[in-house]
């Protein structure tokens, strides 16, 4: 029995040579300092390019790349389709988590130094990955096709439109016609289940190639210097002294890929699959329009950065960043490896993860957009209307009534592009707001032309009874001092038309 | 590691190989020969399809948005056409809206939905006389201009005409930057 088995292993083994194929993979020598758990990000990137390609094609059963039925056949997912709903949510959260962990594994490979000396093609395949992974993320979020998606390939559109001398041409070649529809859709649809993958294929083959050629970087110690001289030596030395299989450090990474996949499983089972949202329908004007989480940067960018500084956000600092990123290893090809000893890498490491975390988190927050319903949605709370003059009270209705809530909020409460003017008396007297409502300005519209005279005049003593009890509101510092309660209410002690008294 | 070569296993010694053996020489260069043809017969339709949408680049046609009279004078109302390349498989992106301006009697505007920043809808509200953009949160004046906000210019404007009674523009493709269309 057990040669009958063994001829049966030796016939396979003479045809396909496995012995030979472990020893070049999960048995070729690898420092054993790398069984860390540091280096356990790159095998769950793969591990969630692996549940994308799965996934994917049972989506991709259902799915109908028509701009007519793409919306209907994912609404069929979720609702129809028996644990379609299941492939859909593991679909989008193992996307989400393949781009945290790819960064994860950028990082530490960034700060362990791995990039240097001999492994630079390493370091590039993988910067390839990033940006095909991204191009994936975000032809992904076209799939979904709802508004979201159709007002995201507009704003692609819109970009490309900025790109001077041939802007037109990319707008068209980006959309496969004129305008935004079911062309521009099958455009994406191809990139993100041909191209994109067919790409990180070939790359991650290359990556790994490269992993098993040139050995995984070892734990750098402080003070070690890469070499290009000494440096293959120095690494055999350590294999030779320390050196243990490949398949020995992949416990780590086993644990590790099976924490990622429940956390995938889990968000799936507990948040669900995103969307799809409002239909793409272009007349429903749409709230908001935001993308997916690793954009949203961007999308803060766009709106935070000075007017004007497109061209910089969208073709400037990508150009520079790639250029970067390529040029690393060619810049800094030896030397320190240990990040304590390098507080330039450490730097760069923080104020990029800070930066796009606090554009993030600016994004989710959105202050800078309009919130649209906020004039016809939102009341005035009680303690902001009591006790004010008739005046003053029909001030207040021209204040909800044209749209002032939508930029500007009272207790916290409407738009954020603007001030909160809760204590906007406290900070600005009659007259400057009165130039502030009629000419605009530092951001705002001017509303000269849409006010009648009677209708500033109710507004801006509405505005003025805006203070707390206790502060008085603010007073022309130059000119004629006139006796308080001239120009503005103020509060004097009978009746006080004053606001955030609250009760008496 | 001196054994890198994949195919070890199976490696035998040869004799020398001689690559300008002539006979072999030409037929390889004749099999380049034909594979260039056939590259350049392949690769050009590949290029031809994918650049089309450039190539053949469709030009905005005119386009009526229906009677004159649906639109009261000194307002503005959105007014939906169709996108005149539209195919069965645009479903509803097919329906492209647009906001029309009517001052008084024939004397109209009619701006694109999209904000000049990236593109977005913008949204008017009648009270305040401003169209709004939801992302970034540009603001336009009731004549298009801008008013506040990181657009680069006014809203973009669909040349239009009134013919027999019914308000026409020129529309159907998208504008941009790059290109304004009117």
């Amino acid at each position: 029995m057990m040669t009958t088995l063994k001829n049966i292993a030796l016939w396979f083994e003479r045809r396909l040579h496995l012995v030979k194929l472990y020893e070049q993979t999960a048995g070729h020598p690898v420092p054993k300092s790398t069984g860390s758990w540091f280096y356990t990000f790159g095998s769950m990137t793969l591990t969630c390019f692996v549940i994308q390609i799965v996934t994917g094609i049972f989506l991709a059963m259902a799915y109908v790349p028509s701009a007519a039925e793409a919306y209907h056949s994912l609404e069929l997912l979720n609702y129809t389709q028996p644990l379609g709903w299941v492939m859909r949510g593991m679909h989008y959260w193992g996307s989400m988590m393949m781009v945290i962990v790819m960064m994860c594994h950028m990082t530490q490979v960034f700060l362990w130094g791995a990039y240097k000396y001999p492994r630079e093609l390493t370091w590039l395949s993988g910067c390839v990955l990033l940006v095909l992974t991204l191009g994936l993320a975000f032809s992904g979020q076209v799939m979904r096709f709802d508004a979201d998606a159709y007002w995201g390939v507009g704003i692609g559109a819109a970009v490309g439109g900025r790109i001077p001398f041939i802007g037109d041409q990319v707008v068209h070649l980006l959309l496969g016609g004129p305008i935004i529809g079911t062309d521009a859709l099958s455009r994406f649809f191809s990139l993100h289940v041909f191209i994109l993958p067919g790409s990180v294929l070939a790359f991650v083959s290359i990556h790994l190639r490269l992993v098993l050629g040139k050995g995984i970087n070892e734990q750098p110690k402080p003070g070690v210097l890469v070499k290009r001289d000494t440096y293959d030596q120095y690494y055999h030395g350590i294999i030779k002294r320390e050196g243990v299989p490949f398949a020995a450090i992949l416990n780590k990474d086993v644990v590790a890929n099976g924490i990622l996949l429940l956390v995938i499983v889990a968000l799936t089972l507990f948040v669900g699959p995103k969307g799809p949202g409002i239909p793409a329908n272009p007349p429903l004007v749409i709230p908001e329009a935001k993308p997916d989480y690793p954009f949203l940067w961007l999308f803060a960018a766009a709106a935070l950065l000075p007017n004007g500084s497109e061209v910089v956000l969208f073709f400037i600092f990508p150009t520079v960043a790639a250029i970067a990123l390529f040029a690393l290893p060619f810049i800094s090809n030896e030397g320190e490896k240990h990040w304590r000893r390098r507080p330039v890498s450490i730097a760069i490491v923080i104020i990029s993860y800070l930066g796009v975390g606090l554009l993030t988190w600016e994004a989710i927050t959105g202050p800078w957009s309009p919130h649209m319903d906020a004039w016809s949605g939102l009341p005035i709370k009680a303690e902001y209307v009591k006790g004010r003059t008739p005046l003053e009270l029909s001030g207040a209705v021209v204040f909800q009534d044209m749209q002032c809530r939508n930029c500007h909020a009272i207790a916290g409460e409407g738009g954020h592009r603007g001030p909160d003017l809760t204590q906007v008396a406290t900070r600005m007297t009659n007259p400057q707001l009165v130039r502030q409502v009629i000419q605009g300005g530092g951001n705002m519209p001017a509303y000269g032309k849409n006010l009648s005279p009677e209708q500033t005049r109710a507004l801006v003593a509405y505005l003025c009874s805006l203070h707390p009890p206790n502060v008085p509101p603010a007073r022309e510092a130059v000119g004629v001092l006139k006796p308080i309660g001239e120009n503005q209410p103020t509060p004097s002690p009978t009746p006080v038309p004053v606001a955030v008294r609250g009760e008496k | 590691m001196a054994s890198s070569d994949p195919n070890e296993g199976n490696a035998h010694e040869m004799p020398k190989y001689d690559w300008r053996a002539t006979r072999r020489d030409f037929l390889l260069k004749l099999g380049v020969g034909v594979n260039a043809v056939a590259a350049a017969l392949i690769g050009i339709p590949i290029i031809g399809y994918f650049v089309s949408a450039v190539v053949q680049k469709k030009q905005p046609t005119w386009i009526s948005l229906g009677s004159i009279d649906q639109f009261p004078e000194e307002s503005t109302r959105m007014a939906v056409f169709m996108n005149p390349y539209r195919t069965q498989a645009d479903g509803d992106t097919a329906h492209i809206p647009c906001w029309v301006k009517r001052a008084h009697g024939e004397d109209f505007t009619v701006f694109a939905i999209n904000c000049t920043h990236l593109g977005c809808p913008v949204r008017w509200f009648e009270q305040s006389k401003l169209f709004l953009c939801p992302c970034h949160g540009g603001a336009f004046y009731e004549d298009g201009t801008h008013a506040a906000g990181p657009p680069p210019r006014g809203l973009y404007h669909y040349e239009h005409k009134v013919e027999k009674g019914e308000l026409v523009i020129r529309a159907g493709v998208l504008p941009t930057l790059a290109d304004p269309n009117a």
